[in-house]
């Protein structure tokens, strides 16, 4: 009776252990999507993607204005031009791509079963690369920018399906991603959903935070404040440093699982990349 | 020749002065960099931790072991607070997430 006793206690003093270390991305997706279209009942849910602009009518208007002649229009073309070069082997980056690369941003990052780890689409194209003997790109600026550009741009309007398989290796890089956007971290004791959830909508100094959700869908953006465009990578750095913590490597498993767990918390919001903002 | 003397004395009384303040500040930069890996390794360094060691190196190879020491101080601080702030998220995160 009493080894009964103690075991019950034991099974009630662990079962909220458990249930904290249950991953259960469909329950999260649910609950996240949730609490934006609660916060901001009057925003369309497919709007979430626009960020600031569909929050803020002021900078709508101007964003409406910018986009008569998108900022990101020499990146898309030149996008276009290096995606259909020839490698010096003869071999392109269509090659190493699901269905030529086209129209399939929307579906990245991917979780690789033979690597254990997550791949984004800058990554997949850097393998590329690296398989027909070329050099790695950067994964934040410059030509990757512009291939990145190129390929949103062909799936812009489909809906983000980036899948989280039944494998507890891809369950774990899901659940580090989702530890790395709530984990405060910094000098300034900041967590991602410090701005992009709690934050979302309210204004930093002259900036309209963007919320998290469909947040990833406009990547690459075009960023006044860069004057450049960027990957979200390059994003991922700025907020980092922002709040005064040092970033990781660009190619780091922490961005990888993060960028994996935001592209899933987007999932069936049209891809809108690539973007400009502020 | 009263001023050479004197100044020979201020001089053989800095001597010992300087050799103890050296070790000190060098093993306060030892210090800073033993926390500041830490913080790495729990993927939490802040950047005013790195400015600081930087500055603690700097003030140190200019034999300025005074400031040295104040910089590594610092920075053993910044490193002691992020290693606090990640062990404890390491746990509390959960508690931002919407259910």
């Amino acid at each position: 009776m009493k080894r009964l006793l103690i075991l019950l206690l034991a099974a009630l003093l662990l079962r909220p252990a458990l249930a904290a270390e249950r991953v259960d991305p469909a329950a999260d997706l649910k609950a996240f999507q949730t609490y934006f279209h609660a916060r901001f009942p009057h925003v369309p849910p497919a709007d979430f993607v626009n960020g600031p602009y569909a929050m803020d009518a002021g900078m709508r208007a101007q964003w409406q204005q910018i986009m008569q002649f998108p900022p990101y229009q020499f990146a898309l073309d030149h996008g276009k031009e290096l995606f259909a070069a020839a490698f010096p082997n003869g071999h392109h980056y269509a090659d190493c791509l699901p269905h030529g690369g086209i129209g399939i941003a929307q579906n990245y990052p991917r979780f690789d079963p033979k690597t254990g780890r997550v791949v984004t689409l800058e990554i997949a194209l850097n393998r590329c690369r690296v398989v027909n003997g070329l050099k790695k790109l950067k994964l934040t600026t410059g030509d990757m920018d512009d291939l990145m550009a190129y390929l949103t741009d062909r799936s812009h309007g489909r809906p983000v399906a980036v899948v989280v398989p039944d494998d507890p290796r891809a369950r774990a890089a899901y659940e580090r991603g989702k530890e790395y956007f709530y984990a405060r971290r910094g000098q300034l004791n900041f967590s991602c959903a410090s701005c992009h959830m709690q934050g979302a909508g309210r204004h930093l100094r002259g900036d309209v935070l963007a919320p998290a959700l469909g947040l990833i869908a406009s990547f690459p953006i075009y960023r006044s404040a860069w004057g450049s465009m960027g990957t979200v990578v390059r994003r991922f750095i700025g907020c980092n440093k922002q709040v005064r913590a040092v970033p990781q490597r660009a190619d780091s498993e922490d961005y990888r699982d993060l960028e994996y767990f935001l592209a899933y918390m987007s999932d069936g919001l049209p891809v809108a990349g690539p973007g400009a903002r502020p | 020749m009263r001023a050479w003397i004197l100044a020979g004395v201020v001089a053989l009384a800095a001597v010992p002065a300087a050799a103890a303040v050296q070790p000190d500040a060098a093993a306060a930069i030892a210090r800073a960099e033993a926390a500041a890996q830490e913080a790495a390794a729990l993927r939490d360094q802040w950047t005013p931790t790195i400015a600081a060691l930087h500055a603690a190196h700097a003030a140190a190879a200019k034999g300025d072991t005074a400031a040295a020491r104040r910089f590594a101080d610092r920075a053993t601080l910044l490193a002691g607070l992020s290693i606090r702030q990640a062990r404890e998220q390491a746990q509390l995160w959960r508690s931002a997430v919407p259910q």
